[in-house]
């Protein structure tokens, strides 16, 4: 059994007294060291943000990277090593504002990545504007006359998309979100967590309390590979918000089967010598 | 001797081919050859054109005039008549050709041929083409054995096709028979040891030998030759070409692929390249190695998008925000561009920074013959710690100080009992993110310190071709390296003392060179483009004010005549 200590967990760091990352955070230390990963064997890429900051208060391989571009990068270590596992962090407005682009096409691709989104509803570190996925209702400083925005759906989108992993988890809601984030590592394929995570600081309507009363554990009669379900369930929101795995499909090929070229070999423990390449120039004479 | 020959036609009516086959013939005969393409942003229709020149010398630019024009279509004929020379042949596509063209080339021959009807008799209208390859080398004095091989080769994956591509070479050398005009051509032996290539496969191929296993962009004309070669091959390779869905993620997937350890690489034109220009950025500041290749096309904006241009210059030399040290190399010819790409790809592992290299559509597209590269002189640079190195490594540090600012790199993964993290934050030796101002000045210096050791270590002056003692010094850079190589010639044929200067690594700038040779001679600088962008970074980086800027605007790429007489009337005279 790995000690989950090994990850520093209890790193200092710059988030707010009280936020939902560092709750976010134990989980996560605690669910590696329960898969027997050592931080080597594990690497985390992310964009801009507090949940960006996460390779640095988590002792993993870490890739900081650019606002909205954790996906890329990721999909570029998949490629080079598929022995490694791959974990992309990011916020609501790192991956649904800046990187909706990268999320839209990492579905299709479908990658071997576990993607979990600190969903707070709210930009904190740049103190609190709207996100792709705040209530209508709330008003903000940038925002004074409330959003002009409808809230984006990240569950019903990556259902939509043909994700073959969606899920909803809460920090409140600590061996949930445990047993989430072991399924989604678990996966074969891209696992998308939509992770509510309440900002204490700029976020005053989607606080602990507001979700503690409305999130619901989906029970062991729902089916989560039925897609109209999931699309159903994915649009329940409001009094009663389910967390649990929505969608799940098994057996679709991942990135790396589309590339039979590479199949299982570990690109970047190969190097091949210049003079291996005669063919090359031959086929041009 | 050397001839120039050009077909024309619309998009869509098999001109690439027909380059190709007649390019493949020529150059497998022996000849020195030397294609360049004119298309148009558009899938069919408009007005198309390529120049293949060749002879039994080196050649290194295309010239204007012409001693055959193939014309598939009539507008062809009223767009290239002019420049047919008045002992030259224009082979047209159609059954008669009167009137006001007729009056106005009344002393070209004018070979007239139903290729079309030929083509349909033998069985498939598509070999048209084939029936003037046939003519072509009629009038050329030369025979069909060649000329068969490359077909047999082309279409080997196809035998009914190829028969016929074989009837209708035959077909048309017979009807050639009665035209009046011929050609002789000198004497040349196939030369073993050569190869065809254009500048986009000379940058796939340098990539492929340098080991890259990882290329990803957004296709853009006219960069997505160098994709398409790889992706071509990615099978045999064993490597990953993978299309991205905008050059933002493009180049992130490659810098993804680096950290992880495998060499990466991405390309773009002028506008994907603007849209790489924060990862840029972070490249330098994460001291990621990369390869980024900018194969130039005419600006602002998308501006015309089949065209070239050298105007990306200053923009590449300071993209990304925020002081860092990147390196840019503009290649030359489609040679350079394969020792260069190879080059590149060790010196950003070396220096772990952001290589970009300048290509353009006249150099991506201009399909020459060049000595088959050596292979055998060609080392890899490996600028990672050692696998032995790694495992006695407890407190990895991915930014480590040292006297020459390059930290030991790991790949996570290669320490056992140690991680590696990279930030586009600044941060500390281990990757952390700091704010604090003593770290912040020795990280900036530390990334700076690399550039100085590649400027001692690795940067290539120009290369200086003509005598000592020169009245007249060009000055050039990147791909108007062949042009101006023959222009010097000319100029040196009316007696002129003329030195050239050519650039490939333009930033950091060598200057020891330039400056060697800048006093006396009178200076004139050619570039592709409508400011002089590389004069003014001269100008800004030594002080140095060059004499005579010549420069070209409209899209299409210098001549070496044209260079010749601009330096008679404006400089000379």
């Amino acid at each position: 059994m790995v000690n989950p200590e090994i990850y520093e967990p209890n790193r200092e760091t710059a988030w707010c007294p009280g936020c939902g990352d560092i709750p976010l955070r134990q989980c996560l230390a605690e669910v590696l060291a329960e898969l027997e990963l050592k931080p080597s064997q594990v690497t985390m890429f992310t964009g801009i943000g507090q949940a960006a900051k996460m390779p640095h208060y988590i002792k993993v391989n870490g890739f900081n990277g650019l606002h909205g571009r954790a996906l890329p990068p990721a999909i570029g270590m998949r490629l080079a090593n598929p022995e490694m596992k791959v974990i992309v962090e990011s916020g609501d407005g790192d991956t649904y504002a800046e990187g909706g682009n990268h999320i839209l096409h990492n579905i299709r691709r479908n990658p071997d990545i576990a993607h979990f989104v600190h969903n707070n509803q709210i930009y904190g570190l740049t103190k609190g504007q709207a996100s792709p996925t705040s209530e209508e209702t709330l008003t903000t400083s940038t925002q004074p006359n409330g959003i002009t925005q409808r809230p984006f759906n990240p569950v019903k989108f990556a259902i939509a998309m043909g994700a073959t992993f969606v899920a909803r988890s809460f920090v409140g809601k600590k061996e949930h979100l445990k047993a989430m984030m072991k399924a989604a590592i678990n996966h074969k394929g891209y696992a998308l967590i939509d992770i509510l995570q309440p900002c204490v600081s700029f976020n005053k309507i989607n606080t602990y309390q507001w979700y503690m009363k409305r999130v619901y554990e989906l029970g062991d009669d729902y089916n989560s590979t039925d897609y109209h379900d999931a699309i159903k369930k994915a649009d329940e929101w409001g009094d009663n918000i389910p967390i649990g795995i929505i969608y799940k499909a098994e057996g679709v090929p991942i990135f790396r089967d589309r590339h039979p070229q590479i199949g299982d070999r570990v690109l970047v423990k190969e190097k091949k010598h210049p003079r291996e390449f005669q063919a090359l120039i031959d086929e041009l004479k | 001797m050397d001839f120039n020959l050009v077909i024309a036609g619309e998009a869509g009516q098999g001109l690439n081919t027909l380059n190709f086959v007649l390019s493949k013939i020529l150059f497998k005969s022996g000849f020195h050859i030397y294609s360049t393409k004119n298309y148009e942003s558009r899938v069919r229709g408009g007005h198309n054109f390529m120049k293949i020149r060749f002879g039994d010398e080196k050649i290194t630019a295309p010239k204007d005039e012409q001693d055959i024009l193939l014309a598939l279509n009539k507008a062809s004929i009223e767009i290239h008549q002019d420049y047919v020379k008045d002992d030259g042949i224009m082979i047209y596509n159609g059954e008669s050709y009167e009137g006001e063209l007729r009056e106005k080339n009344q002393d070209k021959e004018i070979f007239s041929l139903e290729a079309a009807l030929i083509a349909q008799d033998i069985g498939n209208g598509r070999v048209a083409n084939t029936v003037f390859v046939g003519v072509l080398l009629k009038l050329l004095g030369m025979n069909l054995k060649i000329a068969e091989e490359v077909l047999d080769e082309y279409f080997r994956r196809a035998e009914d096709i190829k028969q016929m591509n074989i009837d209708a070479l035959h077909k048309g050398y017979e009807k050639a028979e009665v035209a009046k005009r011929r050609f002789e051509m000198p004497e040349v032996t196939p030369r073993d040891n050569q190869i065809l290539i254009n500048g986009n496969q000379a940058i796939g191929m340098g990539a492929a030998v340098a080991g890259v296993q990882f290329y990803s962009a957004y296709p853009m004309t006219p960069a997505t030759g160098v994709m398409n070669y790889l992706a071509k091959r990615q099978n045999d390779l064993g490597i990953v070409v993978e299309q991205a869905e905008d050059e933002i993620a493009a180049i992130m997937m490659a810098l993804g692929g680096s950290y992880s350890g495998i060499r990466s690489m991405t390309g773009s034109s002028g506008g994907g390249f603007a849209l790489m220009t924060e990862a840029v950025s972070f490249a330098g500041i994460a001291e990621l190695p990369i390869v980024i290749v900018d194969v130039q096309r005419p600006g602002p904006a998308t501006g015309l998008p089949t065209r070239t241009e050298q105007a990306d210059l200053l923009f590449t030399i300071n993209a990304g925000h925020g002081d860092f040290p990147k390196m840019v190399i503009a290649v030359k010819d489609a040679e350079d561009a394969f020792y260069q790409t190879f080059r590149a790809v060790n010196l950003a592992e070396k220096y772990q920074i952001p290589v970009i290299l300048l290509s353009d559509q006249f150099l991506a597209d201009a399909e020459v013959n060049v000595d088959a590269f050596d292979l055998e002189e060609l080392e890899n640079y490996n600028g990672f710690i050692s696998d032995k190195e790694a495992k006695n490594i407890t407190d990895y540090r991915r930014y480590a100080f040292s006297d020459d600012g390059v930290s030991p790199m790991a790949y996570p993964g290669q320490l056992e009992d140690d991680i590696v993290l990279i930030d586009s934050d600044e941060h500390d030796e281990h990757g952390h993110i700091i704010e604090d101002a003593e770290t912040r000045v020795k990280m900036v210096d530390k990334r700076f310190d690399k550039i100085d050791k590649l400027i001692m270590e690795d940067l290539e002056e120009p290369e200086y071709v003509g005598p000592e003692n020169i009245d007249y010094l060009l000055i050039g850079w990147g791909s108007t390296y062949g042009p101006l190589q023959e222009a010097r010639e000319l100029l040196e044929q009316d007696g002129h003392d003329v030195g050239l200067l050519t650039f490939s690594d333009v930033w950091p700038l060598p200057i020891e060179e330039l400056e060697d040779k800048i006093d006396g001679p009178t200076s004139i600088i050619v570039e592709n483009n409508g400011t002089a962008q590389f004069s003014r970074l001269i100008s800004a980086e030594t002080g140095i004010m060059i004499n005579h800027e010549l420069v070209k605007y409209n899209g299409r790429p210098f001549t070496a005549h044209e260079i010749y007489e601009a330096i008679q009337e404006e400089v000379i005279d």
